[in-house]
């Protein structure tokens, strides 16, 4: 173990990868010479040279179509934009192309690759550079997506990212970046899609969360605790494959439940996972299940008003506080 | 000046050539018919009419290139080494389609044959392209990719943002635009700015040449020139080839927009009986032999709607099949 930011643990992550396996080939705006605008490709072009991390024009929807094409002739692109809100430049080709081209053509080529998109709100970057699009992805078959939220996770989830035979979109939360944590040293570290993690056991109510959200959901569990609620909470990990089957069974044990997303709330991804603990969950559920989301309005510049746009660790504990019966 | 046919290619070759454009013709014309009796649904487009590009530029390729195109690409895909049967049985929906019946007339795909798809977004092909050929130069592999769109493709920003990033790059992709003057109902003049095509090429420093696509031995040439430049210099080329669609952008479309006469005067250009005229005057072959070949592509067009007819729909449960590995 020892000890890392986010941003270190995903610059491991690359640097394991683009050594263990020579068809790894990485691209972006800005990523070799400048080296990352958030600096997660630090040292890599010294590292692996021109032929494997490559600059590239500010052409987003190539950036992705580019990977599309490398992956379907033998290469596992790592593809970075550089920031998701560039990623709607780029929406053809990831739900087009990216997301549908193996079932379009019955299965007969698959795409190892990955489009790495730092996003989330809450440093004055305003309407354009403040968004948090993780629902426009989930609605979209044929993708897996993962956001983490520690730096363990960012290594862990990154690489199996890597080594998917599925098209990944991989998400990093920009204000957890300089967070720090420990990170197992070992280069066959690996964590799984599809499998949420249990990062505090309760049994009061379940909080379920992701990314950035997951690590203000333990801060308002710190808070609850000396309330004498006791909360589960629960870090999806990765949004696609979703585990539906750990939340469920969490709060079919707490009997209650607050799910929380950066996302706008109209017709947000805590709107499906919601309806799915209702659905599976509602003859143990003794509160209806709540949603703590990011106000429906595009973000504003001012960082007075720009905060209460974002969930909190006070909104969601006034979430729970709610669930619990416990109103202040 | 049209040079003389024995100077390009053997005889053999030439009646190859001769083939997979009346095989391709046979083909559309019999889609055609069953899409009017049901058994084609959706969106169908036809080729017809310009089958010299496909067939010329497969002939000036090598198997090992790769080949994209739109979604016109029913005679690429045969001509290629698609099994018309395979083909026709994906236009009907059918289980033993190339794709397993989820892809249709739009989505060919055989990457066997290096054949890698047609695609149904204008111009979402362009990167994919880029991206092959990437893979193959970084792989050290001797093959370039070859990338088919239509006139209307040039003003989609993944146009213009590939042919810089292939130049940039320095990737073996030959760009093949099929100029058949009309984006559904508008005419290039009407779209583009500048409506020689393949001038505008000029600000991504990429060499560029305009053939006649109702030619299928200037296609070939053409192709075959550019091809081996992309092969050697690993730098990308572009050819406009000037065409025309005999029939209307789809089944849905009448093609009101265009007059009868500038049809005619296309019609009268069909490459297929232009390149038979040719044959039969150099004494290649005679007129006898080429109505025994499209007897044969008859046959063969037949025979795939019978298969197509026979095969069996694909199963509810294939629904959840082929999306993640
Ligand atoms: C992005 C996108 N916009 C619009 C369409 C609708 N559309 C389908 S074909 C077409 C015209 C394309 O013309 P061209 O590239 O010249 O090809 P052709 O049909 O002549 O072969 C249009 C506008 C589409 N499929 N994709
Ligand atoms: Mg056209």
């Amino acid at each position: 173990m020892s000890e890392m930011t986010y941003r270190d643990a995903l610059n491991l992550a690359l640097k394991e990868e683009l050594r263990r396996d020579p068809s790894v080939v990485l691209w972006g705006e800005d990523v070799a010479l400048y080296e990352g605008s958030f600096k997660v490709t630090r040292g890599l072009l010294a590292e692996f040279g021109e032929e494997r991390i490559k600059d590239t024009p500010i052409s987003e929807n190539t950036i992705v179509g580019v990977a599309v094409g490398a992956a379907m002739g033998g290469l596992r692109p790592v593809a970075e934009l550089m920031t998701v809100n560039f990623a709607l430049l780029a929406m053809d080709q990831i739900i087009n192309h990216m997301a549908k081209i193996r079932s379009m053509f019955g299965g007969q080529t698959f795409l190892p690759m990955v489009v790495r998109m730092p996003g989330g709100g809450g440093s004055q970057l305003a309407a354009q550079h403040s968004q948090s699009l993780e629902s426009y992805f989930m609605h979209c078959p044929g993708l897996h997506i993962a956001y983490p939220a520690t730096p363990a996770d960012a290594k862990g989830l990154l690489k199996s990212a890597i080594r998917d035979n599925n098209p990944v979109i991989f998400l990093e939360h920009e204000l957890l970046y300089n967070s720090k944590g420990e990170v197992p040293d070992d280069p066959e570290f690996l964590v799984p899609f599809g499998r949420a993690n249990i990062i505090r056991s309760g049994t009061d109510v379940t909080i379920v969360a992701y990314a950035r959200m997951s690590i203000l959901a333990l801060q308002a569990a710190g808070e609850l605790e000396k309330e004498g609620v006791s909360c589960e909470v629960i870090d999806l990990r990765t949004l696609s494959p979703l585990d539906s089957e750990t939340f469920i069974a969490s709060a079919r044990k707490t009997g209650r439940a607050v799910v929380v997303e950066e996302c706008w709330g109209t017709a947000g991804l805590g709107g499906d996972i919601a309806h799915r603990i209702h659905e599976a969950c509602f003859d143990n559920l003794l509160a209806p299940v709540r949603r703590v989301s990011g106000l429906d309005v595009p973000m504003p510049y001012s960082r007075k008003i720009e905060k209460i746009c974002i969930p909190r660790a006070e909104t969601i504990a006034d979430a729970v506080r709610e669930v619990v019966g416990r109103k202040y | 000046m049209e040079t003389r046919l024995r100077a390009t290619l053997p005889d053999q070759e030439l009646l190859k050539l001769y083939e997979q454009m009346v095989l391709s013709r046979e083909f559309e014309e019999s889609c055609a018919e069953q899409y009017t009796k049901g058994h084609i649904t959706g969106f169908l487009h036809l080729y017809s009419g310009q089958e010299a590009v496909a067939v010329g530029a497969t002939a000036g390729l090598h198997k090992d290139d790769y080949i994209l195109s739109a979604y016109r690409e029913h005679a690429q895909a045969i001509v290629r080494g698609a099994d018309p049967r395979r083909v026709m049985a994906e236009l009907f929906g059918k289980a033993t389609g190339v794709c397993k019946g989820k892809g249709g007339s739009m989505h060919l795909f055989d990457p066997a044959l290096n054949f890698m798809g047609g695609y149904a977004i204008v111009g979402g092909q362009f990167p994919i392209a880029v991206g092959l050929a990437f893979a193959a130069k970084y792989r050290q592999e001797d093959r370039i990719a070859a990338c088919f769109f239509g006139d209307g493709a040039v003003n989609q920003g993944t146009f213009h943002e590939s042919l810089n990033w292939a130049r940039l790059w320095e990737l073996p992709v030959l760009f093949i635009c099929e100029n058949n003057f009309y984006g559904i109902g508008t005419e290039v003049h009407r779209s583009s700015a500048l409506a020689s095509i393949h001038k505008r090429t000029c600000g991504y420093d990429i060499p560029s040449e305009k053939v006649d696509g109702m030619d299928v031995v200037a296609v070939y040439k053409a192709i075959k020139y550019a091809a081996e430049k992309v092969r050697e210099t690993s730098h990308p080329y572009f050819i406009e080839a000037v065409t025309y669609r005999f029939r209307g952008h789809s089944m849905a479309d009448p093609a009101k927009y265009r007059s009868v006469a500038e049809h005619e005067v296309w019609k009268s250009r069909d490459p297929i009986p232009a390149l038979a005229k040719r044959l039969v005057a150099e004494e290649i072959t005679t007129d006898e032999h080429l109505a025994g070949i499209r007897n044969k592509c008859l046959a063969l067009v037949q025979e795939a709607v019978k298969f197509a007819e026979e095969s069996p729909w694909p199963e509810d449960s294939e629904v959840y099949n082929d999306i993640y590995v």
